[in-house]
């Protein structure tokens, strides 16, 4: 197994190379630079000021230069410096990345329990109106826009009823400390959070109930029911764990965009998280910052996809290593 | 909706005269919206619109300007200028100290002057007649100028030329110095902290050199990057100010009604901003008189003002807007006629070439208006194609002159040596540039008045100039002008006081006040 890690990770290394040289060059294929758009933003800029702005992001160099000096600072694992910001892209990154884990690890969380419960719920009860109240709504949820979702919750929940806040992380100004801070964040995290992972949970959901029909049918759980066994414990320990494989492989691609899946909900909450930083650096060509959340979520996608495999073997034994 | 909007503009003016009449209670919080957030805060450094908003309440000018863009006292308490209007002497306030407790003295001034020099585009150009700069003593600042120059009284506005804190800033490398992340100005409000992708929060300056002011003591500038969630936000009372431009137009007249709620187009008179296409005079359709002339007579810009722009702002009869100073309406005038388009169409030889045009991507309004102009020209045979782009592939484009037609508006600041000339004469055509002479116009009268508008003397004479500088350039066209904007601000009607010179909230907030 160690050897099996090692040989993924080594293999990772390639590819997070390989993504950041693509990177760098399909970025800078997009029109426009970063100079370009402080100097459009000043509003009356002269050319000293672009080719100072130039000079000073390293612009003013040939593109091999720059690749090279990008690649070295990975190595050594310093990002770069976002002119733009005027930070380290690894300061910026690293103040924004606790509110991106926690919308999107609570969305992961709320998805994959709802979804999986739901989806047994539904097949268990396949054919009743539970079953088809499920399966509806979980295709309204799969079917229905993010973004339109995000408003419409904003409209009945901040604006009609205004039980909660529609933008923001935390009351700001308000200071609260211990128990009251928690309550302020939940309070604030309820409408990103459910926006996200309803999409999410009607994905689960359609999945499981699918795997788990498909597996009720198959011989080992008519053998299961020969052997007398209770319905519930065929359910949970031949069904569900037999049905759980592509609801495995389908969180291991949702964990794998937790760090910067949430660009459209970040933006429409105003939640300050790696999505919006990234969203905001494309606009802005901030070439540095782009890349630098581009590597990181991409080392995300990649430690998943191991943690995803590592997974697969303890959920079904009869997957081995291939060293 | 347009009625409405005018009698809430109607009531507030009456309610200003009443707020005037009130006295202001000191204390209170306000919660402001900033998008897109700045880049950074310090004011010699960055020159957005963002940045110029927050930091125009940290950083002060030696000058401030009324709506009807006259000197008022910044910095400077007192003002003169010699006879032949070249020396210009300032008189700065006595007893007023940088944030950090150091005193602010003439010799930040001087210093101002040089760092604004090597990294403000503006304050460089501004600064190209001034011959020296000295100091005589702690309070006075005397500047000389090589020959009279007209704007220069319209130069000291806290965008345009904030005082930077020497003492900070001397000897360092002034790009990277990390006081940049806590600015130190002489204003009203000090930095307290930022939140990146959150908020901005100013603290009241306790020491501020007028006695009593400011009056509030807290402002949080929030980031909502989308134009929806700035609406609810107003809507649910969770912020306080939307400045001019924060919502979609079309969420005005809604946000308007809402009980507590006041709008006011005034604040933007120093900024004038003005709106137009930039038609590319080197080739194609475009570089023939008669078919701009066409494009003028077939925008329905009443259409335009009064559908896309709610009502706001004023159709622009040529290259400078109505505020700012030698505007005149003495030229010729393109009421909408599409036979006259068509005529002119047929004169020009157009015979349906297609015509690429870039619409400004700053959101739905824009988006909309570049639909209704789309329609417009092709109504009278035009064959338009739409462009679509990002804000730095607009910029690249037009910098690039990679385009026919592309829509744009720019700030005049006040006066047409320092806003409107840079557009059309000879010397800004300048490559790799967003914002000059783009289109291409070359005329040399047009480059001699301009040049000699700028330093006339007196002001008769420079009025002279720039009117017959206007009757040319409207009859060439080399720009399709659309609209003077209106940038409307809304705010909740008990912030008093908050719109009180021609930069608005950019300093507003030093004599705002909230009637709790």
């Amino acid at each position: 197994m160690l050897a099996f890690i090692a040989q993924r990770i080594g293999k990772a290394v390639i590819v997070l190379l390989a993504i950041v040289v693509l990177n760098f060059f399909l970025i800078r294929m997009a029109p426009g630079d970063p100079a370009m758009v402080m100097a459009g933003e000043a509003g009356a800029s002269d050319k000293i000021f672009v080719a100072q702005l130039r000079e000073k992001f390293g612009l003013d160099q040939p593109l091999p230069v720059q690749l090279y000096r990008y690649v070295e600072g990975i190595v050594t694992l310093d990002l770069g410096f976002s002119f733009r910001q005027q930070m380290p892209v690894s300061k910026l990154i690293l103040e924004r990345l606790p509110a991106t884990l926690l919308l999107t690890g609570t969305a992961f969380v709320i998805s994959l329990v709802f979804g999986v419960l739901f989806g047994t719920m539904a097949a268990r009860r396949a054919g009743t109106w539970a079953d088809t109240a499920i399966t509806v709504l979980a295709l309204i949820f799969y079917a229905t826009p993010l973004f339109w979702i995000a408003l419409m919750a904003i409209l009945l929940f901040s604006v009609t009823m205004d039980w909660l806040p529609s933008f923001g992380y935390e009351t700001v100004g308000a200071n609260y400390t211990g128990l009251a801070h928690v309550l302020d964040v939940g309070a604030h995290l309820i409408l990103p959070a459910t926006t996200i992972g309803l999409f999410f949970m009607a994905t689960y959901a359609r999945m499981t109930r699918a795997s788990m029909l498909e597996v009720k049918r198959l011989d080992f759980v008519k053998t299961a029911r020969a052997k007398g066994l209770r319905d519930a414990v065929i359910q949970r320990r031949h069904v569900l764990r037999n049905a759980l494989l592509p609801v495995v492989t389908l969180a291991g691609l949702q964990a794998g965009t937790l760090v910067g899946g949430a660009v459209l909900t970040e933006t429409v909450f105003a939640w300050p998280g790696i999505g919006r930083l990234m969203y905001e650096a494309l606009l802005q060509r901030d070439y540095n910052l782009l890349l630098g959340v581009f590597v990181v979520c991409s080392a995300m996608v990649l430690a998943f996809n191991l943690i995803t495999d590592l997974i697969y073997r303890s959920v079904d034994p009869r997957i081995e290593f291939a060293s | 909706m347009l009625k409405r909007i005018l009698i809430g503009l109607a009531v507030l003016c009456g309610l200003s005269g009443t707020a005037l009449a009130q006295e202001p209670k000191p204390g209170g919080v306000v919660n402001v919206v900033i998008q897109p957030e700045p880049p950074g805060l310090m004011m010699g450094l960055v020159q957005n619109g963002p940045t110029q908003m927050v930091s125009g309440n940290i950083y002060e000018g030696l000058l401030r300007y009324s709506p009807k863009l006259e000197p008022l006292p910044g910095l400077a308490e007192s003002w003169n200028v010699s006879e032949d209007g070249k020396i210009y002497t300032f008189h700065l306030r006595k007893g007023v100290t940088w944030h950090d407790g150091k005193p602010f003295t003439s010799a930040d001034v001087l210093f101002s002057i040089e760092f604004l020099k090597q990294t403000h585009p503006r304050g460089r150009a501004n600064m190209v007649q001034v011959d020296k700069v000295e100091a005589p003593d702690d309070t006075t600042v005397v500047f000389t100028l090589k020959q009279p120059f007209g704007p220069f009284l319209g130069i000291f506005e806290v965008g345009s030329l904030p005082m930077i804190p020497k003492h900070i800033y001397e000897g360092t490398d002034y790009k990277t110095n990390p006081a940049n992340n806590t600015p130190v100005g002489t204003g009203p409000f000090m930095f307290k902290e930022w939140q990146k992708g959150s908020f901005i929060h100013l603290v009241k300056n306790p020491n501020y050199y007028i006695k009593g002011k400011p009056y509030i003591d807290e402002i949080y500038w929030h980031v909502i990057p989308d134009a929806a969630a700035r609406s609810v936000a107003f809507e649910t009372g969770k912020v306080d100010v939307l400045p001019g431009g924060s919502v979609e137009n079309f969420d005005v007249p809604r946000l308007s009604k809402l009980s507590n709620a006041c709008v006011t187009g005034n604040g933007w008179e120093f900024f004038s901003p003005q709106s137009w296409l930039w038609l590319n005079n080197r080739s194609g359709p475009t570089a023939n008189k008669k078919f701009r002339q066409a494009v003028m007579f077939a925008m329905d810009r009443n259409f335009a003002k009064d559908v896309i722009w709610n009502g706001l702002g004023k159709v622009a009869t040529g290259p400078s807007a109505s505020s700012i100073k030698y505007y005149s309406s003495d030229v010729p005038k393109y009421d909408y006629d599409p036979a006259k388009a068509k005529a002119l169409l047929k004169e020009a030889g157009y015979n349906g070439e297609k015509v690429r045009m870039l619409p400004l991507p700053y959101g739905e309004t824009w988006q909309r208006w570049a639909e209704a102009v789309k329609q417009n020209l092709q109504d009278v045979g035009i064959n338009v194609e739409m462009v679509a782009t990002d804000v730095p592939g607009w910029n690249q484009k037009v910098s690039d002159w990679d385009y026919d037609i592309a829509f744009t508006y720019l700030y005049q600041y006040g006066d047409p040596a320092l806003g409107v000339g840079r557009n059309y004469v000879t010397s800004q055509i300048v490559k790799g540039n967003p914002f000059n002479n783009v289109e291409g116009y070359s005329n040399p009268e047009i480059d001699k008045l301009f040049a000699d508008g700028a330093i006339a003397f007196p002001d008769s004479k420079r009025e002279e100039i720039y009117d017959k500088a206007q009757k040319i350039l409207v009859d060439d066209v080399p720009v399709a002008w659309l609209l003077e904007l209106q940038f409307p601000t809304i705010t909740r009607c008990n912030v008093k006081n908050l719109i009180t010179t021609a930069i608005g909230v950019n300093d507003g907030f030093r004599d705002a006040w909230i009637d709790k």
